[in-house]
């Protein structure tokens, strides 16, 4: 009866292989959007820097 | 940090209504079955545009008062990322629609309508492009941007309404009643759609930024 072992699911205590593994995806979209975020973020100060430096540039 | 609050509180509700639209609970319905979770993520395209839209027609009407070309930046700015999120939204649909009607373009009023507007729009950018003098673009882009609104929002808003539509809210069919239920709609949507708006604005004071700063460097 060896054979039947291999019916019974490998139990692995695991959330991310819970639910048809969903966590894993949403688990990559997030860390797609925290990438694209911080990107947008440095964007943003690079923007505030080249704000500042044509504003000095610009006073004399 | 003191004016980045708002940034991080929109990159906040992305990720939370992005991580609750996937792991929520939802209504279970025969057709839908999971894919009303696009209600998440295709909707808030929706209102987003619609708020940028109209955040761009009280820019073109304050240019139009005081004259002042930084509004016209402003305008022009906030009507191109909303004509982004509009085509989006409208990509979205087309692949929810293929696997809920079984047509990515059936012949839907409301479908017809979008697809006026943003054409309508986009010669708001074709006619901002073919004028050198900055005052005159300006003026009549200002103008042309309260027609375009003006033909937007019936179109989408009134003319669906008034035939039969597959979207819900239109042709007798009950808007967000039916299929979203209170808690998909208080917890996930809402979140979600302000989290849209804001990275909307966001994206638009991006653009507004860069371009003030081309019009230092140039002057």
């Amino acid at each position: 009866m060896k054979f039947l072992n291999l019916l019974q699911p490998a139990e692995m205590a695991d959330i991310m292989r819970a639910d048809g593994k969903i966590y894993v995806v949403v688990a990559g979209l997030v860390i797609l959007l925290v990438g694209v975020l911080v990107y947008l973020f440095s964007l943003d100060r690079k923007i505030s820097k080249l704000e500042k430096e044509v504003e000095n540039t610009k006073k004399p | 940090m003191k004016k980045y609050w708002w940034k991080f509180l929109g990159a906040a509700l992305l990720l939370y209504s992005v991580i609750f639209g996937f792991l929520g609970e939802v209504p279970r319905k025969e057709i839908l079955n999971e894919t009303i979770r696009m209600t998440y993520f295709h909707v808030p395209m929706w209102f987003s545009m619609m708020s940028l839209m109209i955040t761009s027609l009280v820019f073109s009407i304050r240019y139009l008062r005081k004259g002042n070309i930084v509004f016209d930046t402003y305008a022009a700015s906030f009507a191109a990322v909303s004509v982004f999120l509009g085509l989006l939204g409208f990509i979205t649909g087309m692949l929810w629609g293929k696997y809920t009607w079984g047509d990515p373009l059936p012949k839907d009023p409301k479908l017809i309508a979008v697809e006026v507007g943003l054409l309508i729009y986009s010669a708001y950018f074709i006619l901002r492009g073919s004028f050198e003098d900055e005052q005159k673009k300006a003026r009549l882009s200002a103008v042309y941007n309260i027609f375009a609104f003006a033909s937007f929002m019936p179109l989408v808003w009134i003319l669906p309404r008034l035939t039969d539509s597959l979207h819900p809210g239109n042709g007798g069919n009950p808007a967000f009643g039916s299929d979203m239920d209170a808690n998909m709609r208080f917890f996930v949507f809402y979140p979600a759609v302000i989290a849209w708006i804001i990275i909307g604005t966001w994206l638009a004071t991006l653009r507004i930024r860069l371009k003030l700063i081309q019009d230092r460097i140039n002057e």
